[in-house]
């Protein structure tokens, strides 16, 4: 943890609210997200017991599993979600706009420009937490394998025919919420926790009724005690009075009003089953009904309060901070292809994503998402006053003004201008011999190198890492301006700071090179185990009697 | 049981197998471990001279820019005449300069233009971006346990065959990403080049050089036990072998005392009372900086294997070495006060491959107030405590030990994945064990 | 290395005097062992553990509850999987064993199943001891353990612990099986689980490797405990068991370690004032004193794995501990420990600033005051 962020927290413990932790939103919001909260059954591997799902925040659907252990009954909630969430998915597939994308000519092997569709707008999953991320994978996983009859009819026990689309889909947010600074698929706590930063940890912060308990602690209450009562409190029964988020449930919930719950209805179901007559059915229904209609009230009554905190969590966002403007926007397009991609692919009818990633597919994953990360960290830094603020102390950036600026020239036939700049900073970056540096001008990255520290200059030689090491007064250093200044002799107007400008540079890039070219996966060399062979589509996993899910 | 050992055979019967496997074997692949100081650069240049001898195209992957020109210039001084590729990229002063004094040493910044020399060397970065049309007879792959398997997916379809060399002691490659999805696969992007190498070719010949040129008598048995415990090796030189003296007798202060302690055992520590710090612990840093002054000014004297006279003890043959980059920074800072400016000061990171007579090294857990998995990484310990050639001179605040102990293990374990060994804790029990016997306590 | 008898019996005296009268001690489980590991600092966590208190029903004391329980589904389904694994005289454990262990060996066709049913703990551990010996004389054939009973000498008193499973090898070597209901999903496991499962595994190998060590004789060596043991889980989505090797040689280091360390209670036990007891019956005032007399090191990560953690971390922040917002958070702050004297070193109020913690701080707090754009008095 920086010491800044250090400093804000414990400034939240000393203030009793949460401070701070970024002057603007870094997250793409969409003006109509769907928020999903579910909830699981304890010890199955992904056995869904309910959830509240929708974009409405006063008319959520309730979905209930009144026996998570029923395969029928959890298919039913699956295609009721399908329901929900691709009608959602597909308002935002059909509107599209037109778009340049590079690609290689199969025929010439040169990069040419290929006119494409790009999704006007992207769909956006909210869920409570980051275990809520975890289980929107998990809950992909186990359906996009699953077979309708349609696909086979010899399945046994077939998937609802929207299902395994479903699970593709969930999938994709899965793996994109795994790419830094993408908004596909967000955790709330994670989005509040990025901005704020509240006077416990950041593992007590992964409870989102006491992350916003310290962002907005109630009237006359101190964050610490109103996270202390949304962690604890409980009613006279031994229920929490705030359920956790989710998914998983709270095991006084699970074995004191859950499970005699769910007891009740499968005796009523048995009951119903063993009716001899339709007088005695019709009976036996209705208590089957009032059976069903209590676990949705249990399940509603541990929901609804977390569905109402992620709301009143995208309030807060909103109300709060501005987005940060041209890069968030620039991540979210990056969002909106990474979408259309996925359209295009459902649409081409290519198989579900693989159980695993092949070497190569892994390898241009974690190159692609080292870079967002690196494109992440330059672009919250040069929006964010405040993120930069955090660089500046770690030494990785500065801040000053522009003291003189003597005109200079490159060697060679044709010199350019490589005008010398120099700055008055408390700032003490670390600047090693020759250190390049960056600064924003008009949004583009214009590149300096640094010479040297002014005072010490020829002293001692010294314009190592260290800098003079002037305790309070600053340090003056001066800096060689390269590039962006136009083709003349001449700098352009506006490309050289001038004396009394506030600068504020850089020691890391602002944009991001390309990674190395990986192979095609068919030309696997032999060091990473040679080409995986023919695609064979996955199996679906094997069903037995007694299966969950 | 033999009863001599004789270091320079056993190290030249290992060199002969690696050549024949190289040269002449079958496997597409031969791995050779190089623990510190063995003789790793020496073998790559022979490796490379003598597959160019038998006309077999050769392209060299290193991991930065200062391997790559480090080894140009060797390959130069061995073999002047040889026709030398320096494949480098289109950034502002891409390579050493002293590389333009070579007349054979051809540079560029694309493949094409270096085609049909006998030898292309760059970095793993810039051969990723190489396409050819023909693959290469045969590569070097330096510091192979440095790159990252991604790394070597990329340059992989360049060359038919390869020598992998490396220290499998020093610090892993690591992401800046979360890479937890790939555990368990055997070509996890974010594993060392050598680990997927192996998963995926668990038959290519495996090597080890079994000698250390650099480590001192003093050094070898506790680096190779501490962070080598399944593959030791031994000190090339005997305990008589080198010395190290100084011209001016000890004041009495701390450290002088260490200084006489590791010119006498080959390792002293400096122990500063317990306190807990900040990173750049000013009183540790101020140790550290005195030390190398004293060690400055007291005309030492260092009589090795290499010749019969006593080479004097100068800036250039003493390095600090520190975890964190604002302690290095510090420390430069201390020595400038101090008048000494001539001086390697750097972190574990960047004195990876490096050799000195002495080192002072600034503890990487001293003054903590909790230890962290970067500080228990064996691998930079073993970077630290394994650089000099005579004496090893830690920096550090009591208590450590006791830090370790309350240091919580809850590793969370990847199915799949092997475990790495040594633990750090266990590595740095060990280091810190020896180093008590030749502790200096000193309240500055 | 064993205390002398009656150092060790006096210590016994003084545990048994700290939990209370007529206060049994807690058996300290496998789980428990391995928890040791969590937070090796802190004496209130080692002296609690090390004399058996109770420590969910002395934070109850205390008004702090402790909030781990176990869902009925959970346990529900835990004991049928186990249940199942083990079905058939464990023809698919075995199978799983032979598969990912030892596959040179002659698979299991059939395997002895010894009984191990004894009156009391004692006894069972010696009837396991007994069979663990027949079953390593008996070369060339499988031999699983129902839930054997080990005991394992804890800073001087018995603890008895109970594996899933116990499986010798027809060569003789012994392996530790734990089965547990979380899944392995396309090969891969939730890691913290997993290290979870593999330290309480590594209690287990320990504790065999002792019994192994005493059926050394001067003919036969010591039979062999596998550091691989056998993590059993349901494969993906359904009830099928699957399995995989799990490495647990630096897992059982650390608690080897932790066990050896353990002996350090009697010290602790040395600092506590005359009359401490932690028994659950006594006012919660008085409970309050006895526990605060022995430091104790709260970290936020002490939420998931103790008891006594709302209580800790309640005393924590109400002495301003820096720590109580996470451990990492001191590592910048020095010699400062807590929040108003880092608040007022940044301030510039206090602190000494040639101190680099301090300098850093005002540097970090007038770079975030420019940032937020407000004025900060003095914080040159």
């Amino acid at each position: 943890m920086s010491l800044i962020a250090t400093l804000a927290r414990l400034e939240a413990v000393h203030t009793g609210r949460a401070q701070p932790a970024a002057t603007v939103r870094h997250r793409h919001l969409s003006d109509r997200p769907l928020v999903f909260v579910p909830l699981t059954t304890a010890g199955e591997a992904g056995a869904p017991l309910g959830a509240l799902v929708g974009t409405d925040r006063d008319a959520p659907h309730l979905l209930v599993v009144p026996q998570p252990r029923d395969r029928d009954l959890r298919f039913a909630f699956l295609a009721e979600l399908a329901d929900v969430v691709l009608p959602y998915i597909d308002t935002h597939a059909d509107a599209v706009e037109a778009a340049e994308r590079n690609e290689t000519d199969p025929e010439t092997g040169k990069r040419v420009k290929v006119e494409v569709e790009l999704c006007a707008d992207a769909p956006q999953l909210i869920v409570p937490s980051r275990a809520g991320v975890d289980y929107v994978r998990l809950l992909g996983r186990s359906m996009r394998f699953r077979r309708t009859a349609d696909q086979d009819p010899e399945t046994p026990y077939p998937a609802p025919p929207r299902v395994p689309l479903l699970g593709r889909w969930l999938t994709h947010f899965g793996e994109r919420a795994r790419v830094p600074g993408s908004s596909l698929l967000l955790a709330m706590t994670d989005v509040l926790s990025r901005h704020w930063a509240t006077g416990q940890s950041t593992l007590e912060d992964q409870h989102l009724g006491a992350l916003l308990a310290w962002i907005a602690p109630p009237e006359g209450e101190t964050g610490a005690e109103a996270a202390l009562r949304a962690e604890l409190a409980r009613d006279r029964e031994g229920q929490l009075l705030w359920p956790p988020a989710g998914p998983a449930t709270d095991p006084a919930f699970d074995n004191k009003l859950l499970a005699p719950a769910i007891d009740r209805y499968d005796r009523a179901r048995t009951a119903l089953a063993a009716a001899e007559d339709g007088l005695e059915a019709d009976d036996r229904l209705g208590d089957l009904t009032a059976a069903e209609r209590e676990i949705r009230a249990l399940v509603e009554s541990r929901t609804r309060p977390t569905w109402d905190a992620v709301w009143h969590g995208l309030d807060l966002l909103r109300s709060h901070l501005p987005e940060a403007g041209r890069h968030v926007e620039e991540r979210w397009t990056r969002d909106r292809w990474s979408f259309t991609g996925h359209r295009d692919r459902v649409l081409a009818g290519e198989p579900p994503q693989p159980r695993r990633d092949d070497a190569v597919t892994a390898a241009n994953k974690l190159s692609a998402r080292e870079r967002e990360q690196a494109r992440l960290e330059a672009q919250e830094a040069l929006d964010d006053p405040l993120v930069m603020a955090g660089r500046r102390l770690a030494g990785e950036a500065f801040a000053g003004e522009v003291t003189e600026v003597v005109m200079a020239y490159s060697e060679g036939k044709r010199p350019s201008p490589r005008p010398l700049v120099t700055v008055r900073t408390d700032d003490r970056p670390h600047l090693g011999e020759r250190a390049k540096v960056f600064r924003s001008l008009g949004g583009k990255p214009q590149a300096a190198e640094f010479v040297g520290y002014e005072e010490t200059l020829g002293k001692d030689g010294n314009d190592g890492e260290n800098g003079p090491g002037g305790e309070d007064g600053g340090v003056l250093l001066v800096l060689r301006v390269l590039d962006k200044m136009g083709r003349g002799k001449e700098p352009e107007a506006g490309s050289v700071p001038e004396k009394g400008d506030r600068v504020c540079f850089t020691l890391f890039e602002h944009e991001q090179r390309g990674g190395a070219k990986l192979p095609e996966p068919e030309e696997t060399p032999w060091t990473h185990g040679g080409p995986p062979g023919e695609q064979v589509p996955e199996a679906a996993d094997p069903l037995t009697e007694e299966d969950v899910l | 049981m033999t009863a001599v050992f004789d270091p320079g055979a056993a190290a030249a019967q290992a060199t002969d197998a690696i050549l024949a496997d190289t040269l002449h074997g079958t496997a597409r692949g031969v791995v050779v471990d190089s623990p510190p100081g063995a003789g790793k650069s020496t073998l790559v240049v022979r490796a490379a001279l003598e597959l160019a001898d038998a006309g077999r195209p050769l392209m060299i992957v290193a991991q930065t820019n200062a391997q790559v020109d480090d080894l140009v210039l060797r390959l130069a001084e061995k073999s002047p005449e040889l026709p030398v590729g320096r494949l480098h990229s289109s950034d502002a002063d891409p390579y050493d300069k002293a590389l333009d004094d070579l007349p054979n040493v051809r540079k560029s910044a694309k493949a094409a233009e270096l085609a049909g020399l006998s030898v292309v060397i760059s970095t793993a970065a810039k051969w990723g971006h190489v396409k050819v049309d023909e693959p290469w007879r045969h590569a070097i792959v330096d510091e192979a346990y440095q790159m990252r398997s991604d790394s070597l997916l990329a340059v992989a379809g360049l060359f038919e065959r390869a020598l992998f060399v490396g220290d499998p002691g020093q610090l892993d490659p690591f992401a800046t990403v979360g890479s937890e999805q790939w555990a368990g696969l055997s070509y996890d992007p974010s594993a060392s080049a050598v680990t997927t190498l192996l998963a995926h070719n668990p038959d290519l010949p495996q090597h080890r050089l079994p000698v250390s040129w650099r480590l001192p008598a003093s050094a070898a048995p506790l680096i190779s036990d501490a962070f080598y415990p399944y593959t030791p090796f031994r000190s090339g030189t005997g305990h008589d072998d080198r010395r190290l003296a100084f011209a001016v007798p000890s004041d009495g202060s701390g450290p002088d005392r260490v200084i006489d302690e590791a010119a006498e055992s080959g390792w002293g520590l400096l122990e500063l009372p317990a306190r807990h710090t900040p990173r750049t612990d000013p009183e540790a840093v101020r140790a550290v900086a005195t030390v190398v002054r004293r060690l400055l000014d007291r005309g030492g004297a260092a009589t090795s294997e290499r010749s019969s006279d006593a080479a004097p003890l100068t800036a250039d043959r003493i390095a600090v070495g520190t975890a964190h980059r604002d302690q290095a920074a510090a420390v430069r800072a201390a020595l400038a006060e101090l008048g000494v400016t001539e001086i390697t000061v750097d972190t574990a990171n960047r004195l990876q491959g490096r050799e000195y007579d002495v080192t002072v090294v600034l503890h990487p857990l001293s003054g903590r107030p909790d230890a962290t998995a970067f500080h228990l990484e064996t691998g930079r310990l073993c970077v630290l405590a394994s650089r000099h050639r005579h004496a090893c001179i830690v920096v550090c605040r009591a208590g450590v030990s006791d830090l370790l102990d309350d240091y919580p293990s809850t590793e969370p374990v990847q199915l799949g994945t092997l475990v790495k060994f040594p633990d750090g804790w266990e590595a740095n029990h060990a280091v810190l064990a020896r180093l008590a016997e030749h502790r200096v306590a000193w309240r500055p | 290395m064993p205390l002398p008898r009656t150092r060790g019996t006096a210590l016994r005296h003084r545990l048994a005097e700290l939990r209370g009268p007529d206060v049994p001690a807690k058996a300290l489980d496998a789980r428990a062992l391995a928890a040791l590991a969590a937070n090796p600092g802190c004496k209130r966590r080692a002296i609690l553990d090390g004399a058996g208190v109770n420590k969910a029903a002395l934070a109850n004391a205390l008004g702090s509850p402790s909030v781990f329980g176990q869902s009925q589904f959970a346990f529900t389904r835990g004991n049928t999987f186990e249940a199942k694994v083990k079905a058939d005289g464990g023809a698919e454990l075995l199978r799983l064993v032979h598969e990912k262990l030892d596959r040179t060996a002659e698979p299991p066709a059939h395997a002895r199943v010894p009984e191990l049913t004894a009156t009391g703990p004692e006894g069972r551990t010696a009837r396991t001891a007994l069979a663990l010996r027949e079953a390593t004389e008996a070369r060339g054939e499988w031999t699983l353990f129902d839930h054997p009973m080990l005991a394992l000498d804890v800073a001087g008193s018995p603890a008895f612990l109970e594996p899933d499973a116990v499986v010798v090898h027809p060569d003789g070597s012994w392996t530790v099986v734990e089965i547990k209901s979380f899944p392995m999903l396309d090969g891969s496991a939730d890691p913290a689980k997993v290290g979870a499962a593999a330290r309480q595994a590594a209690v287990y190998v320990l504790a065999l490797e002792r019994i192994a060590a005493r059926l050394a004789s001067d003919s036969a060596p010591a039979p062999r405990v596998r550091h691989r043991v056998l993590l059993v889980c349901p494969k993906d989505f359904s009830n099928l068991p699957t399995a995989s090797a799990v490495d647990v040689r630096k897992q059982r280091a650390v608690t080897a370690r932790q066990l050896a360390r353990l002996t350090r209670i009697e010290d602790i036990a040395d600092t506590l004032p005359d009359g401490t007891c932690f028994s659950p019956d006594l006012p919660a005032a008085d409970l309050t004193t006895a526990v605060e007399s022995v430091p104790a090191t709260y970290a936020p990560e002490c939420l998931s794995a103790c008891e006594l953690a709302f209580h800790c971390r309640a005393r924590s922040r109400a002495s301003g501990a820096v720590t109580s917002l996470g451990r990492s958070v001191r590592a910048e702050l020095g010699g400062l420990t807590t929040v108003e004297d880092v608040l007022s070193a940044a301030r510039g109020e206090t602190g000494d600033p040639d101190d680099p913690a301090v300098a850093a701080l005002r540097r970090a707090a007038r770079l975030r005051a420019e940032a937020l754009g407000v004025e900060v008095a003095a914080c040159r």
